[in-house]
């Protein structure tokens, strides 16, 4: 990083100026300047508003999910209305059909992230070896990742139109006659959502891949090269090993994203048509705040959770098994 | 392979190029077919007078933003930055595991702890409120670990002698440790800027009155409203992303570090 360099840079001037050379022979016999206590204070005086803020806004709420999930409380009942029911709710959800059909959503969901890193890294090392203007590039394959996903949306809602949408005429055009109804149809709608997620995503990928291949020796190809190795031999066994700890970092917060696609799911399909584009973070939204079932939605966000830490706890296992540090 | 690569660019962007271009047309000419790239009759000055000032004002929306994302990206950075400056070089009892639970709240979807603070906000009197809303983002658990990395990389001696001199903790922190990440404020700052710009998920949830609305709610009404007059809608997403577009291109080269360095959104 350049900020770092230029701290490092900083720090020697700062080392070679006469005070603190000065300080260092002080240093060596004097006792601590600050006791621990008076650091421990102003620590945690530092820390406050952000511990603080945490506090009451994450880990709080945290704790009252876990309570809701167990209780039958609903909105409208007011402060005095709580029924402890033990399991209820998460029985009741295992035989929810829209809530497995919303979780099952969610894992074929998990596919945007492995083609996503696929074109990514694909469109990373061209970009890295072989293109001029790369900064062009990079700006121009991030731009749907900082736009507004409301924004895109809705230009999407229009493109796949299943008559008039451009995307379809085309289709029509070249002579396919019977083209999806995208994000109209059951079949097809979960699919358009991923097509969205996977380009949206790209940029974000591709930036992290380029950081990661300038890390990678180019003596390693050098080497290759001089023993005759072609390109896809060197992309398969110098590139693709010597960026899996980015892939791994990727995957992780690939698939723990996917949890919280929300926004995309209400603008652009809210949850339809027939419930074929709702997942869980969905499902959760509109029993809370559209039924009102406080208590139901609780477990959903429960499971939500341990969910995600599962994946964590599973891809961290996983990792010894194929990442090369 | 740039000429190849330029091509699949162009074919990567053409969505906003398609929404561009039909933001200026006639509506009729919105959805011919072959596509016409570049409208036949321009209408953009009607339709972005419409969007702007007609029945539901993007003036007022815009404002709003603007305010919410400048207050949230400063008690964001001032929040994360102090926060961060401890974790990194104050040596206090217990600073591990605080770090450590801060750290692990990241891991939490933001979505199962909606209920509880939809509850608090009302109990609170926060809901439908923008102060409300600016809280909601001011306590980043990403902000303090990205520039914690940066103020870890601060060398020890720098602090030493500032303590020496005299300086305490807080003048260290604004006068030396400060200036020295202030690149890497600058790059939270942008990204913060940008994500709560775009913020859909809590104005929708904590935002009642229509006056208080976000760009993105009033989109997403204005979608609801005139949702099959796509030259008006094209308009409005095209007004929602040009502010992003510019904050981006100024700030560029930090956003693609800040990404890089922190790796994750938050």
């Amino acid at each position: 990083m350049k900020e770092a360099k230029e701290i490092r840079e900083f720090d020697t001037e700062l080392k070679a100026l006469p005070i603190s050379s000065n300080a260092k022979q002080q240093g060596r016999n004097r006792k601590p300047i600050f006791k621990g206590w008076k650091d421990t204070i102003v620590g945690y005086i530092f820390i406050s508003p952000m511990f603080i803020g945490t506090s009451i806004l994450v880990i709080f709420p945290i704790l009252a999910t876990i309570f809701l999930s167990f209780t039958d409380w609903n909105f409208i009942t007011g402060v005095g209305g709580f029924n402890f029911i033990g399991l209820e709710n998460f029985k009741t959800l295992l035989g929810d059909d829209i809530f497995i059909k919303s979780l099952i959503h969610n894992f074929i969901l998990l596919l945007v992230v492995p083609i996503g890193l696929l074109i990514s890294l694909t469109l990373a090392v061209i970009i890295n070896n072989h293109v001029y203007f790369k900064d062009v590039f990079k700006v121009v394959y991030f731009m749907p990742y900082i736009s507004s996903v409301v924004a895109v949306a809705i230009v999407f809602q229009v493109l796949f139109h299943p008559t008039m949408g451009p995307i379809n005429q085309l289709l029509l055009s070249l002579g396919v006659e019977n083209p999806p109804g995208w994000i109209a149809d059951t079949n097809f709608a979960l699919i358009s959502v991923m097509v969205i997620l996977i380009w949206m995503n790209i940029g974000f990928q591709l930036i992290i891949y380029l950081a990661g291949l300038q890390n990678i020796p180019k003596e390693l190809y050098e080497a290759a090269e001089m023993d005759g190795a072609s390109a896809w031999y060197k992309f398969r066994k110098i590139t693709v090993p010597l960026v899996s700890p980015t892939t791994f970092l990727l995957l992780v917060t690939g698939f723990i994203s996917t949890f919280k696609v929300f926004d995309l799911i209400v603008v652009l399909t809210n949850g339809g048509p027939a419930n074929s584009t709702s997942v869980p973070v969905f499902y959760l939204y509109q029993q809370a705040f559209i039924e009102l079932k406080t208590g139901y939605s609780s477990a959903i966000a429960l499971i939500l959770l341990v969910l995600v830490l599962l994946i964590t706890f599973l891809q961290w296992l996983g990792q010894k098994k194929w990442v090369n540090y | 392979m740039t000429i190849i690569m330029t091509v699949g660019g162009i074919v990567f962007l053409l969505p906003f190029i398609w929404m561009v271009s039909a933001s200026f047309k006639l509506e009729e000419d919105v959805l011919t077919f072959p596509i016409q790239w570049i409208p036949q009759t321009w209408n953009a000055i009607e339709n972005y007078s419409q969007v702007w000032f007609g029945d539901k004002s993007f003036l007022l929306y815009y404002w709003n933003t603007i305010k919410i994302s400048v207050l949230t990206t400063l008690t964001s950075v001032a929040v994360s930055s102090l926060a961060a400056y401890a974790f990194a070089k104050i040596k206090f009892k217990g600073r591990d595991i605080v770090f450590l639970i801060v750290l692990a709240t990241y891991m939490i979807p933001p979505q199962s702890l909606l209920v509880p603070q939809f509850l608090m906000y009302t109990w609170a009197d926060l809901f439908d409120s923008h102060l409300g809303l600016i809280l909601l983002n001011s306590f980043s658990v990403f902000g303090t670990f990205m520039l914690r990395q940066f103020f870890l990389g601060i060398n020890d001696e720098i602090i030493e002698s500032a303590k020496i001199d005299g300086a305490g903790h807080f003048r260290t922190f604004f006068h030396i440790a400060l200036p020295l990440v202030s690149p890497a404020i600058a790059t939270y700052a942008i990204l913060r800027f940008i994500w709560t710009w775009n913020d859909y998920q809590y104005p929708l949830i904590f935002i009642r009155s229509e006056e208080l609305y976000t760009l993105q709610l009033g989109i997403a009404q204005f979608a609801d409203a005139h949702g099959s007059i796509y030259s008006l809608m094209m308009a409005a997403a095209v007004s929602a992303i040009i502010p992003l577009l510019i904050v981006f291109i100024i700030g560029q080269k930090q956003v693609i570090e800040g990404i890089q360095l922190g790796g994750v959104k938050g």
